[in-house]
């Protein structure tokens, strides 16, 4: 570890920026957060405790449930993509707060 | 000699030969335990890839998947989900904040001592499961190739392997997984097109044939697209459905606690290359296991029971893609599926063996026994490369006395629950929760470390068998993970308040979010 004592630690934390920045990634991370868990939770769920839902078949003889589990994977791309996107404006605030302190 | 066998040489001495590179460039700790620092984005996601399509991903799910259908593809849904966790909370702190290993992170503001020895503990025990779950898919794999026996089968797995760990480090490990994991979706895209073809290029024809799959005449046609088959209450008695749930649980919180994967994170440059690793990481994953359902389903519309039985009439969970592979495309198919099998299994119990000793190593032994400073220079390599030796020999040890027929999907999933309830509690708390402290999170480490192997041993599979079980759940996750979280949370608030891990809490956030002070790679 790169060990800068000098580094004012607390003083960086208190800017206000900093702070906002925190407060952005916390409300994007915890809201894709909430919507992942109840979207993945939902299928042991319902395979569970819904079987006949889950096998009516939709395409051929594709049923819901199969269906249910490929979409999964979609969302899990989107919900990447989208982090990528936005943790990139972060990566830009996050260099602007400690400029001047490397 | 056979095509097989030179296949699989063939794989061990090109290998072999990055291993020699790789133990010349090592010169010093961050070259051999974070192969420098120096590794790049799409490297590290396949790498990380590599290290996750591991022997159960790729035997044991198609396996899980041709004898009980749509809830074997559940493994392979949690799987990749898990990596949203990853990539949402630890990743990057964690490539901001650490130096080798998960414990780094939360000795950055804890006391160190019980901290890393705790650490070190989990992650030998997470580390083993995983390795035991590997050793039985080799043993299997080379059973078949070149019809050796099972247990030699897993000592030769085990010496190979560690001549791996020992001289290559993870510059080694890190490219055995990377070439691995573009030989594996190769094999993988092959065997899925070979399937489609048997059922005349047609999506139709094929999801026709699994809704009455009937293994090639061989048994009475079941719809393997229905959910149930293995945790419906039909099959599984009441508990089946909490089962799946608790399944679910365990696999999307447990990669994000896997001390293997986690250390990958160090490898790279940034936090910002930690975070196009995990996409990466997710593209090639999602992928591969979609594909799984084409191995699993067709090899119940195509092998013939008899054909994907073992000896002694149970189901041969672990062969079931092998063998799928020479029935439609030939020994020297065969031949390929299994050397590329094989080095998968090699190239993650490196990689296990890897995290295990450099965890032994740099937290128990340099900093928990020697108070932070190495005795004498190169000292804890040594040590790591010792520990390699221990952890092998245990893990070979319990895959010989489990045997050949234990699935190894399930394995992983147990690997998978105890690296939830015991690791991921306390990494979420040390980075998010200003107030953790030291007994936090050793109640959290050491509730959850032993509740989850507790509830595996009263678990139906475990001491007591399917009857005297005193838990009815086969996975733990979902009783075992919120005891992880309550433990850090009680072990916290009912101890005094530690000024100084609060003081610290500044740092460590501004290091987590803004990468100020993070390691940096060094250049080769």
């Amino acid at each position: 570890m790169t060990n800068n004592e000098s580094t004012p630690w607390a003083a960086i934390e208190a800017k206000p920026e900093f702070r906002e920045l925190l407060a952005r990634k916390k409300r994007f991370i915890v809201g894709c957060t909430v919507f992942f868990v109840i979207y993945y939770f939902a299928l042991p769920v319902l395979n569970g405790y819904f079987p006949d839902l889950m096998k009516r078949e939709v395409m051929g003889k594709v049923n819901i449930a199969y269906l249910f589990a490929l979409s999964q994977f979609f969302v899990a791309w989107i919900i990447a993509f989208l982090y990528m996107r936005v943790a990139a404006t972060w990566d830009k605030a996050a260099a602007e707060i400690i400029r001047g302190h490397h | 000699m056979n095509v097989p066998l030179m296949m699989f040489l063939g794989f061990v001495v090109a290998t072999l030969a990055i291993t020699f590179w790789a133990a010349r460039r090592n010169t010093g700790a961050s070259a051999y335990f974070a192969a420098g620092r120096s590794i790049t984005g799409w490297q590290n996601g396949l790498a990380v890839a590599g290290d996750y399509m591991s022997a159960a991903s790729f035997l044991g799910i198609s396996g899980m998947i041709c004898f009980s259908g749509y809830d074997g593809f559940m493994y392979s849904v949690g799987f990749l989900m898990a990596y949203i966790t990853v990539l949402l909370i630890v990743a990057e702190p964690l490539r901001n904040a650490g130096k080798y290993t998960m414990a780094d992170l939360l000795a950055y503001r804890l006391s160190p001592k019980p901290v890393r020895a705790l650490a070190s503990l989990s992650t030998l025990t997470v580390s083993t499961f995983y390795m035991i779950a590997q050793m039985v898919g080799a043993g299997v794999i080379i059973q078949k190739l070149i019809n050796l026996n099972f247990a030699p089968a897993v000592v030769g797995v085990g010496i190979l392997m560690l001549v791996y760990v020992v001289f290559g480090g993870m510059l080694a490990t890190t490219w055995v997984q990377i070439i691995k994991a573009l030989l594996l979706m190769a094999g993988a895209v092959l065997l899925s097109f070979l399937v489609l073809k048997h059922h005349g290029y047609s999506f139709a024809a094929f999801f026709e044939a699994v809704s009455k799959a009937d293994y090639a005449g061989t048994a009475d046609p079941k719809n393997l697209l229905e959910p149930g088959l293995k945790f419906g209450t039909a099959v599984a008695g009441p508990w089946g459905p909490l089962d799946l749930i608790s399944l679910g649980l365990g696999l999307v919180l447990g990669t994000a606690g896997l001390p293997h994967i986690l250390v990958r994170f160090y490898t790279v440059p940034d936090a910002k290359t930690a975070r196009s690793s995990v996409i990466w990481a997710m593209v090639i994953i999602g992928l591969f296991y979609i594909m799984t359902t084409f191995f699993g389903f067709g090899a119940a519309t195509i092998m013939e029971k008899a054909q994907i039985m073992t000896a002694d009439g149970k189901p041969d969970t672990n062969m079931v893609a092998p063998l799928l592979a020479r029935e439609l495309g030939g020994e020297t198919f065969f031949a390929f599926i299994s050397a590329v099998a094989f080095a998968t299994i090699l190239a993650v119990v490196a990689g296990l063996t890897m995290s295990a000793s450099a965890s032994f190593a740099h937290d128990f032994y340099t900093n928990v026994l020697h108070h932070g400073k190495e005795q004498s220079p190169g000292q804890e390599i040594r040590v790591a490369r010792m520990t390699a030796f221990v952890v092998g020999a245990v893990s070979i040890g319990i895959a010989i006395y489990l045997g050949p027929s234990v699935n190894a999907a399930f394995l992983v999933g147990l690997a998978f629950a105890v690296a939830a309830s015991a690791n991921l509690p306390v990494i979420v708390f040390s980075v998010f929760w200003k107030r953790f402290n030291t007994a936090g999170a050793v109640c959290g480490l050491a509730v959850g470390l032993v509740s989850s192997i507790l509830l595996i041993l009263l678990s139906p599979n475990g001491m007591f068998g399917k009857a005297g079980a005193i838990f009815p759940l086969e996975n733990p996750g979902i009783v075992s993970i919120p005891m992880g979280f309550l433990a850090a949370y009680l072990g916290t608030i009912l101890s005094k308040r530690d000024t100084n891990a609060e003081a610290k809490f500044a740092e460590l956030t501004v290091r987590a979010h803004t990468g100020l002070g993070a390691e940096k790679a060094t250049s080769h």
